[in-house]
């Protein structure tokens, strides 16, 4: 097909075409097109729907301000919803399509919607979609689900890879036009260490679209000329295709590298970059953002900002139509004719505001036909390029509360004076509107930052360009009854901003939630400005009174992939595998995740149908004979010191500084408000050496809590303390054989129950020497031990466990036969120590010591934290032992009908099924339940439809003196 | 955020765990005769400040230092770090 809009190659690549298609047409384009310049010179000026009215529309910008041509490229799984067609890099076999529409992007039958823009005014939603309340989830809900957002997702995994960097420099440099590049050739010239990054794949910004010079050459030719000299600078980092999108505290940027986005396929590669930089200084320029003029109909396919027509004529070598005029209030204007015809283009007409002429409508549903003026001139174009001035794009300056200021010369806000710290402006983003200035104020600004950072400025001049003509009368919009857009991405008319303000809505906060300005992915970049002005006409103020937005980071979109970066399906968080991993792997072990620990759940024997066959053979051979339990994950912490003792005893509520050497004692832990924290059993292996044990999820909390009290409570206390969690490998071997099994594999120690008793601990060496620990501690009541080594004799060690109970039938169990056996005993877990319940409620109120000062002690002893009636630890059994209990049941008196707040006396904490009573067991909490032993309840578990009935009993299901344990 | 650690330099603020008013040092006497009430101001009654706060930060994926950081809350401004060990001997909890 032909190409008439191509007049020349312009920065295009004519020896590099590229075949893409857009809706299924195949076009062509060449390298260095952006999507948008290709489909321009293909013809093609329908391109999208609008939002709400689905109007046909057309490329508006030539950058990353884009409000109209969002399109869906690529396909499958990499599908990629509202991109813009202004800053995707064309590649061949690029495959895009229109979103938005039901039918054709031609024939869009929800255009319908367009005939009903009377009723689809600002605030529809919260005036339409209210009565009756029926209709809400029925009708409304769906209508709009079905109706909102642009594009649609693929709904498959993203295939794509995404990484994090982090970088460092002395001075960043935002934006590589005139203003940047001369900032980082100064930075870069001075030995500085500068980053310097541009959103664009082709360093110059307008220098790229424009048709002046720089040190007597073209400005593209400059630009890339500068850019060759900092590529070859060691001390500076280019980086193209990459966005500054968010200014944090202390010199701390957001940078998303687009680096494989250009390329038809990544190769496995990175697909984006998000970078953190780290910067002692930094200068944005990013130069400034063309806005429009709201004028009726200023929205069809063919209407386009000023400057992007130039952009596309001068840089893309294509123009976006064949008769183009020109609507303006500035010098811009009569710059884009001189352009256009010196390239060869019609321009039909310039209508200059100034001149106190102004467009009243225009024609043509599909492409733009004609502009009518007030004057009565109907000027024909395919094309009317439009310009109401630049808005300086300040937003990073305002990413930490900046407000900008209002510059009447130039009707534009600039940077305030509040700067991230830092932070210098040059260039159009600081109001330097020509290229002279910003060429010198980008200098000069580096200079600056390079010597209060202790560098010597270069003495190179700045480079010699000309201040062309900038000459601007504001001029927002012209009145009629007709619908002028301010907002095209969100459809956000002048009337809606009319009323707005008339339905109270002023504040410029409640202005963009009302009518959505500003919204969705182009952040209002072209409409913002406009809009203020009209809420400023409407309310009688000056556009300053009036004010802006809140500016928040990220200033244009990042991909939540991209943020998420490799932390994701498995690599979501780290994994902690325990020393015993590989063998229980070995021996079929299912695992399940605790924290980030995975440890065994059970292990799976041939002919098991189930978790509950493979975990009640574990807790019945353990019980019958003896099991082996990692327990490794439980938190370890090294205490040492000559106050050691001292310490424990104001971290534990109760007493630890009489524990014997070579003995164990059970501690809980409180918090400062007295509720309970978390509970282990601590050794004393010297007079000045302790272990101590946490539970599994509070490892981390525990020793931040001790180190909190180590050094800002009793910073004289001699005691320090290391998490030794890793590095020590640790079983529970329980059972009625526990001692004889160990007695095996433990060198020169006296097992008997005289001389290494219930609580003992020791000191000792297994296998011929290999060091190890050696304590006398149950959780599951059995005659059991916890035999610690080195981690790295984890794995050796549970072999020669294995190999050593052969004779016993040892089995190894997993974190559910722990807890049944656990529930069996009353042990207190998880489940019980939720962070709520208090050293009474847990029945271990006695346990806090009143003669000591531990951490949560005082606040423990409020009146409410112990009462009488307060809800009590208790077992429950099942009245019907073929009943199943649940855990999360309610329970309420036998006889009351209606479970509610009133009647709810507590809840089951865990529940199991135990082998040795054979039927179901359980804990919970229940009001005055240590005198309620013996009664019947209802527990009621309305989620699972179910309504046992229990019996109270104590916490101890099995061996409730404890015999086997001490045996 | 950046914390310049007095022992390590500058840090990136993900490497620390913050806990709060460095108020929470002065643990009160549980011997005193109104230590319920002063334990339950020292719990619960904290200033909401809008300017220059001290404030406890745990360097949790470092050396483990608790930080008496003064930082204005409104500009995220550092005006000091220190050991919170030092800042609690000047406060008098040693022996």
């Amino acid at each position: 097909m032909t190409r008439p809009n191509r007049l020349n190659p312009g920065l295009t690549d004519r020896a590099r075409p590229l075949n893409f298609s857009f809706n299924g047409r195949n076009m062509m384009g060449y390298q260095g097109d952006t999507l948008a310049s290709a489909l321009l010179a293909n013809g093609q000026r329908l391109i999208a729907r609008s939002f709400k009215y689905h109007r046909p529309r057309g490329v508006f910008s030539a950058g990353s301000e884009e409000p109209n041509a969002l399109v869906q490229l690529r396909r499958g799984a990499a599908l990629e919803p509202n991109t813009r067609a202004t800053v995707a890099e064309l590649f061949d076999g690029l495959h895009a399509t229109s979103q938005n529409h039901r039918g054709s992007l031609e024939f869009d039958i929800m255009a319908v919607n367009d005939l009903l823009a009377p009723f689809l005014s600002a605030g529809f939603y919260y005036k339409t979609f209210m009565w009756p309340k029926a209709f809400w989830e029925k009708l409304y809900e769906p209508v709009i689900r079905a109706s909102a957002g642009l594009g649609r997702l693929s709904l498959q995994p993203d295939p794509d890879v995404y990484d994090h960097g982090y970088l460092h420099c002395d001075l960043l440099v935002i934006g590589a036009g005139p203003a940047g590049l001369s900032a980082a050739l100064a930075a870069g010239r001075a030995k500085a260490r500068v980053i310097v990054a541009d959103e664009d794949f082709r360093p110059g910004g307008r220098l790229n679209s424009e048709t002046y010079e720089v040190d007597a050459i073209p400005g593209h030719d400059w630009a890339a000329r500068a850019w060759a000299e900092l590529l070859a600078m060691d001390n500076v980092r280019c980086m193209t295709r990459t966005s500054v999108f968010g200014a944090f505290d202390h010199g701390i940027f957001g940078a998303l590298e687009r680096r494989t986005d250009h390329l038809a396929n990544s190769g496995g590669k990175p697909r984006q970059v998000l970078w953190r930089i780290y910067s002692r200084r930094s200068v944005l320029c990013a130069g400034a953002t063309e806005r429009p003029i709201a004028f009726a109909n200023n929205d069809r396919p063919g209407v386009m900002l000023a400057g992007a027509v130039r952009a596309y004529s001068n840089r893309f070598g294509v123009t976006p139509g064949q008769r183009v005029a020109v609507f303006t209030n500035n010098d811009d204007g009569r710059r884009t004719a001189a352009d256009l015809s010196a390239l060869g283009v019609a321009v039909t007409g310039i209508v200059d505001t100034r001149l106190d002429e102004f467009i009243v409508d225009t024609t043509g549903r599909k492409e733009l036909k004609t502009v009518l003026t007030n004057a009565g001139r109907r000027i024909e174009a395919d094309c009317l390029a439009v310009s109401g001035g630049w808005s300086p794009n300040v937003h990073l300056t305002c990413h930490q509360r900046g407000r900008p200021t209002w510059r009447d010369d130039i009707a534009a806000f600039v940077p305030g004076p509040d700067l991230p710290p830092g932070m210098a402006v040059a260039g159009a983003a600081n109001g330097a509107m020509t290229l002279a200035a910003a060429l010198a104020e980008g200098r000069a600004a580096a200079n600056a930052a390079v010597r209060d950072l202790g560098f010597a400025p270069s003495r190179k001049p700045v480079p010699r360009a000309e201040d062309e003509a900038f000459d601007i009368k504001p001029f927002w919009h012209v009145k009629g009854h007709k619908r002028a857009w301010v907002d095209l991405q969100n459809d956000v008319t002048a009337k809606d901003i009319r009323q707005s303000h008339l339905e109270g809505f002023r504040a410029v906060e409640h202005l963009k939630r009302y009518t959505t300005l500003g919204m969705a992915t182009d952040q209002g970049k072209t409409a913002n400005v406009l809009g203020l002005a009209l809420m400023a006409e409407a309310s009688g103020k000056t556009i300053p009174e009036t004010g802006t937005t809140i500016f928040r980071p990220p200033c244009t979109p990042v991909p939540i992939g991209a943020f998420a970066g490799r932390a994701r399906g498995r690599d979501f968080r780290p994994v902690r595998r325990t020393p015993s991993h590989a063998w229980a792997q070995e021996n079929g072990a299912d695992f399940v995740e605790t924290g980030i620990w995975l440890r065994a759940q059970w292990f799976r024997h041939p002919g098991e149908k189930g978790w509950r066959d493979s975990v009640d053979r574990e807790v019945t051979q353990t019980r019958r004979s003896v099991g082996i339990c990692d327990v490794t994950t439980l938190g370890k912490i090294d205490v040492q010191g000559r106050d050691a003792a001292e310490f424990l005893n104001k971290i534990y509520a109760n007493a630890f500084a009489g524990l014997p050497v070579g003995k164990v004692r059970y501690g809980l832990m409180l918090r400062e408000d007295g509720i309970c924290h978390d509970d282990g059993t601590t050794a004393r292996l010297g007079e000045t050496h302790f272990v101590m044990t946490t539970t599994t999820a509070n490892a981390a909390t525990v020793f931040r809590n001790m180190e909190f009290a180590r050094q800002c409570l009793w910073p004289d206390l001699d005691v320090h303390l290391i998490s030794t969690t890793d590095a020590w490998a640790q079983f529970a071997v329980a059972g009625p054989n526990a001692r004889a099994l160990l007695a095996k594999v433990v060198d020169d120690l006296d097992l008997s129950n005289a001389a290494f008793p219930f609580m003992a601990c020791a000191e000792c060496t297994v296998c011929g020497g290999t060091p190890a620990r050696l304590f006398r501690i149950s959780f599951s009541g059995e005659l059991a031990y916890e035999i610690a080594v080195p981690a790295r004799y984890g794995d050796a060690m549970i072999r020669a466990l294995m190999a050593a109970g052969k004779e016993f039938a040892v089995v190894p169990y997993g974190t559910e036969a722990l807890g049944v056996m656990r529930i069996e005993k009353g042990h207190a877990a998880g489940n019980e120590l939720n962070g709520q319940t208090t050293a009474a409620q847990l029945g271990l109120g006695r346990m806090v010591s009143k003669k000591k000062d531990g951490i949560g002690s005082t606040l423990s002893e409020r009146p409410e934290m112990n009462r009488d009636d307060d809800l009590r630890l208790v077992g429950f059994q099942p009245v019907d032992p073929s009943d199943a209990l649940n855990a999360g049941a309610h329970f309420i008196e036998i006889n009351d009908e209606t479970p509610d707040m009133h009647s709810d006396l507590g809840w089951m904490t865990s529940v199991a099924h135990s082998p040795e009573l054979g039927h179901s067991i359980g804990l919970g909490f229940l009001k005055r339940g240590a005198d309620r032993m013996g009664d019947i309840l209802r527990a009621y578990d309305p989620v699972r439809g179910k309504d046992t009935r229990v019996r109270v009993v104590a916490t101890h299901h099995i061996d409730p003196e404890g015999e086997r344990q001490r045996g | 955020m950046i914390i310049d650690h007095p022992l390590l330099g500058p840090r990136d603020a993900a490497e620390f765990v913050y806990k709060g008013d460095a108020a929470l040092i002065d643990r009160p006497d549980w011997q005193a005769e109104d230590a319920a009430d002063k334990f339950h101001e020292y719990m619960y009654l904290r200033d909401n400040v809008a300017g220059e706060m001290a404030e406890l930060w745990y360097h949790e994926h470092g050396d483990r230092s608790w930080l008496v950081v003064t930082r204005n809350t409104l500009t995220h401004k550092i005006t000091s770090v220190e050991l919170a060990r030092d800042v609690a001997r000047r406060r008098g909890r040693g022996k």
